[in-house]
């Protein structure tokens, strides 16, 4: 840690940052064993969220030092499987300063980071958390601008812009995650322009297809509200195998799921 | 599994337990007549020789390894010179609903007349009950402790490598050496020539033994019109012939050699855990690589073989328990447990070709015995952790996974040598023993949440109003915390004594009168010594108390110290009467006390509580001599003690209701962890596990989250992370919709299990009914 982000540090540490749950042994955010953190709040409204709770209730604030300590306690379990500590949301950019002091202390004990964003920041924000992590889990909802502000409530400029970004100026490693829903980005042309973005993109980075599941309905019930959307639909698991192919056939490299199938 | 190896599987499956009464009737013979008229290790050695010339011998059809416990497959002998089993008792082992055996009519009745009138008043376990003082027979029948050498002998033992070297010829050698050295009349020189031959005389039975299968199968063979199977025969012929009085040539003979030793050992007393191969693939290896390499053996013939010796396993029930209710199940398992992996006694990695074969045979014949398990040195590769990973991920329930680095350490921190340690492995449920060199000795479960019943009202046994400990003050009486908790220690070494006292009654009675001279041959140092294996002549001579109720004992003193000292929430005599009402009326409390915080989550504020408890029970144990030179140590295992010491409680401070099961191993208690299994883990290691010899810790999954290499991957980062903290021992439990099911209908008892929601996971309790009854069907499809 440098002077100027122990300065933040300390400021940070004193305010914290709002979490709303601290997942422990998760193994659909990146590789290994994770410890994921899910900051409040997010400047999408995705009809689909599946963490309400991000935008309903209030968090615990966490300080830097308590949460890196917290963290901590899933270190041998990060060591045996290669996996190491998630920030995710909500948008965790939301709390750029936080995160960045977390990333870096995080750095400092050789714990592995990643984080779980839109990409929905400031090209200056995304690109400074990026180099501070070790890995970036991108989410790619829709390529076309008007049917994502439909369903997400932001054009998704930014969005792509900055990933183009990312993929030329930083060396940090990205996996792009699309959260598939059927009636929303399966068509064949979402798909195609998808593979299109990922595949002109400066570096290569592989694809995860994330079947969406209606838990998101569940725990919006759980916290005593309908949910923003009708109930979407979970594609069965032939349809999550043609999507992946089809996106192979275009020559990217893709996951199902969330974590890494070294098998595929 | 090729069509000879799946028929005898079937036969065994297939084929019902049953009691074999013949070796009784033999037994009984022989000590009508000599029983008082030969020195006790003699008699034993010749009463042993006597059942290895007359008890029937047993080839069943395309068997290659031959040998059985009984007269026939799945019959079960008695061992009436330890305890006698009634007429009642062997009538409801017929007829009761849950692991029956069967016991013919016409056996009922010679028992009835021959055996048990000859040994009703005198069997060891009616002598040790009548001399044991009235403090231990309270004790005793208030649950605080159970007695392991009532009903069974001594054993939880396992062999080493020397009987793929040494043939019993070698051995009888070694005894005719130390013989010689012996000068002198008297009585302890008197004693040692005793043993010595008792030694010679048992070496010589188990030949005997194996000759008559040699002879059995020529027989057979020049009966058999198969020509094939007619070679057949005359092989095991051939190799019965040779082994175990000779070392073993080739695989087939390291096989059938092990079986003799084994026949040897469980007919000669009815040890616990039967007896066990220990480092089957180390001990087969250099004769499958010598097999392979000059062409006499094949791959599949290795994997026939040790299919063909796997369901000897299966075939040998265990002796049931006298005293036997209907109701009471048990188990037909007898603890014979394979070790597989771990490190030379060099220290180098002990994976070998054979580790693979065994793995595949265990997931292919899936059978109930032998008992498996992986030794997992931070030198074993992650292949091999995966390979074993596979099988556990089918849901056998097997193998379970120990950590071969912190047995070395544990092993070495009770004294032993390195070289030794890495030699050993574990047996049983979960025992660390240097195999071949230690008898170690468990000597019953202590029930640790059923002191603290006693402790909360002053030394009473709510249940019956006896006085069982001492008076270490009414619930009105403590000002603090502390003073509670020394009460409980208190207590605790008040009862650690009365079992230890106990124990020598036992101990001193097996070493007189149960001497194991054939086990004794086997056993470093008892050739050398002149010693018993009952006696102290191993190298090293261990005996254990098992605790039992490690997460229940910690969430009962977290409510105490959190809800009733620290935030006055409510007097601890309050707290008394709600125990006493268990509960009624007062759920909302019961619901507060569920609240407070609990052993499993990785709280320090629980966690610091287990460690409290953890070393009370160490420090009562650990260290107090034996009877056989050597100490007491401690386990943390309650195989399914933990069902019956729940029994004999009322409701405890943690919120649980009286007669439930406590707290099994030193898993969390049921429903407890909320924070997914790192977090258990890591509870779990802040026991200093090295000091004991053995923990149990059991995980429970469904299928989706084991699915996949990411199922794998989670499996191997668990499993290595624990062990990379010093701990024991990890079983992973492949739970199927039967479990879900229960877990709708009964959420607080199954708030730990955790189900893959689609790359997510979740609390099955947790979740909508709609995705609960969703995940269930999933769960069904998959075949569990």
């Amino acid at each position: 840690m440098n002077e100027t982000s122990l300065a933040t540090a300390a400021t940070d540490s004193a305010i914290g940052a709002p979490v709303f749950n601290i997942q422990r042994c998760s193994i659909h955010d990146g590789p290994g064993i994770r410890t994921t953190v899910f900051l409040k709040g997010c400047p999408l409204r995705c009809d689909w969220c599946h963490n309400p709770e991000s935008l309903i209730g209030r968090g615990d604030r966490w300080t830097v030092a308590d949460l890196v300590a917290e963290l901590e306690r899933d270190r041998p379990f990060f060591d045996a499987s290669g996996g190491g500590v998630t920030f995710s949301g909500g948008e965790p950019l939301n709390y750029a300063a936080f995160l960045a002091d977390c990333l870096d202390a995080c750095r400092e004990r050789g714990l592995h980071t990643a984080v779980d964003t839109s990409g929905f920041a400031p090209s200056e924000v995304v690109c400074d958390i990026a180099r501070r992590t070790d890995l970036l889990l991108y989410d790619l909802k829709h390529i076309d601008p008007t049917a994502h502000e439909a369903r997400t409530g932001v054009a998704n400029v930014p969005i792509l812009d900055n990933l183009q970004e990312l993929s030329g100026r930083t060396e940090t490693e990205i996996w792009v995650r699309v959260p598939l829903i059927p009636g929303f980005n399966d068509d064949e042309e979402n798909l195609e322009a998808l593979a299109s973005v990922v595949g002109s993109l400066p570096r290569r980075h592989p694809v995860f297809v994330l079947p969406y599941h209606a838990i998101g309905v569940d725990k919006w019930r759980r916290l005593g509200k309908e949910p923003p959307a009708e109930t979407f639909r979970t594609p069965g698991d032939d349809e999550v195998a043609a999507v992946a192919a089809l996106l192979r056939a275009k020559g990217l490299e893709v996951c199902i799921g969330g974590a890494y199938e070294r098998a595929s | 599994m090729n069509e000879r190896v799946e028929r005898l599987r079937r036969t065994s499956l297939d084929t019902e337990p049953s009691i074999s009464i013949e070796r009784g009737v033999l037994m009984t013979e022989f000590y009508r007549e000599h029983e008082g008229r030969l020195p006790a290790p003699v008699l034993r050695a010749r009463a042993f020789h006597h059942l290895c010339s007359e008890k029937t011998v047993y080839i069943g059809d395309g068997e290659l390894i031959v040998g059985e416990r009984g007269h026939a497959p799945k019959a079960t002998p008695t061992y009436p010179e330890i305890t006698i089993h009634t007429v009642e008792d062997l009538e409801v082992l017929d007829s009761r609903p849950l692991t029956r055996y069967r016991v013919g009519f016409d056996d009922i009745a010679r028992y009835a007349d021959e055996v048990i009138p000859y040994w009703q008043g005198r069997t060891l376990r009616e002598r040790c009950l009548d001399a044991l003082p009235k403090e231990w027979h309270d004790a005793y029948a208030a649950g605080i402790f159970t007695e392991f050498m009532e009903q069974r002998a001594p054993g939880h033992t396992v062999a080493d490598g020397k009987l793929y070297r040494k043939g019993l010829a070698d051995f009888r050698e070694e005894i005719a050496v130390v013989l010689e050295t012996l000068v002198g009349d008297d009585d302890e020189t008197r004693a040692r020539r005793d043993q010595l031959e008792a030694m010679d005389i048992a070496a010589d039975a188990a030949i005997v033994y194996a000759r008559r299968h040699a002879a059995f199968a020529r027989e057979m063979a020049a009966a058999e019109e198969d020509p094939e199977r007619s070679a057949e025969l005359q092989r095991i012929a051939e190799v019965c012939e040779w082994v175990p009085e000779h070392p073993p040539r080739d695989f087939h003979e390291a096989l059938q050699g092990y079986w003799f030793y084994h026949l040897g050992v469980i007919t000669e007393l009815n040890g616990w855990d039967a007896f066990n191969p220990g480092h089957l693939d180390h001990h087969l290896g250099p004769f499958y690589e010598r097999g392979v390499a000059d062409g006499s053996l094949t791959r599949e013939r290795a994997k026939e073989l040790l299919g063909c010796f796997f369901v000897k396993f299966n075939n040998h029930p265990a002796p049931p328990k006298v005293g036997v209710t209907a109701a009471e199940s048990g188990t037909y398992t007898d603890f014979a447990n394979i070790n597989i992996g771990g490190l030379t006694r060099s220290g180098e990695d002990a994976v070998n070709e054979v580790s693979y074969l065994l793995l595949e045979i265990i997931d292919e014949m899936h059978l109930l015995q032998p008992s498996n398990n992986l030794q997992l040195s931070e030198k074993n590769p992650d292949r091999f952790l995966r390979a074993g990973l596979e099988v556990i991920r089918k849901g056998y329930g097997f193998p379970s996974v120990f950590n071969a680095d912190a047995v070395v350490k544990e092993l070495v921190r009770q004294g032993k040598t390195v070289e030794d340690a890495r030699e050993g492995g574990t047996s049983g449920c979960v025992e660390a023993g240097a195999f071949g060199k230690e008898a170690y000795i468990l000597t019953g479960y202590f029930n640790l949440p059923k002191i603290l019943e006693l402790t909360l009202h002053n030394g009473v046994d709510p249940r019956t109003g006896k006085q069982l400990g001492p008076r270490t003050g009414e619930a009105v009486d403590f000002a603090d915390f502390d003073e509670l908790f020394a009460a409980w220690q208190t207590q605790v070494n008040h009862f650690v004594d009365i079992k230890h006292r106990g124990n020598e009654v036992w101990e001193r009675a097996y070493a007189e009168n149960a001497q194991a001279p054939f086990l004794s041959i086997i056993t470093d140092d008892c050739i050398a010594e002149g010693l018993d294996y009952n006696a102290g002549g191993a190298r090293y001579n261990t005996s254990y108390i098992q605790g039992v109720g490690i997460g229940s004992i910690t969430d009962s003193f977290s409510t105490l110290k959190h809800h009733v000292f620290d935030d006055g929430a409510m007097s601890l005599a309050e707290l008394v009467e709600v125990l006493d009402r268990d509960f009624e009326g007062d759920e909302p409390v019961r619901q507060r006390f569920l609240e407070m915080p609990k052993y499993g989550n990785d709280d320090d504020r629980a966690d610091d509580l287990m460690v409290r408890c953890f070393e009370t029970f160490f420090e009562a144990v650990d260290g107090r001599p034996n009877l056989r030179g050597g100490s007491y140590h401690i386990d943390m295992l309650p195989t399914t003690c933990h069902v019956y010491f729940g029994s004999v409680i009322g409701a405890l401070p943690d919120g649980r209701k009286a007669g439930v099961p406590l707290s099994e191993g030193i898993s969390p208690v049921q429903g407890a962890d909320r924070k997914g299994p790192t977090a258990v883990f890591t509870s779990a290691a802040k026991m200093d596990q090295l000091r004991t010899g053995g923990t149990l810790l059991n995980q429970k999954f469904t299928p989706q989250l084991l699915e996949g290499t990411p199922g794998i991957d989670l499996l191997l980062g668990l499993v290595r992370g624990y062990f990379a903290m010093d701990s024991h021992h990890v079983q992973f439990n492949v739970v199927g919709a039967d479990t879900l099911r229960a877990a709708q209908a009964d959420p607080d008892s199954h708030r730990d299990l955790i189900v893959r929601v689609a790359g997510y996971s979740d609390y099955f309790c947790d979740i909508s009914r709609e995705l609960q009854d969703e995940i269930i069907e999933r769960t069904e499809h998959q075949g569990f």
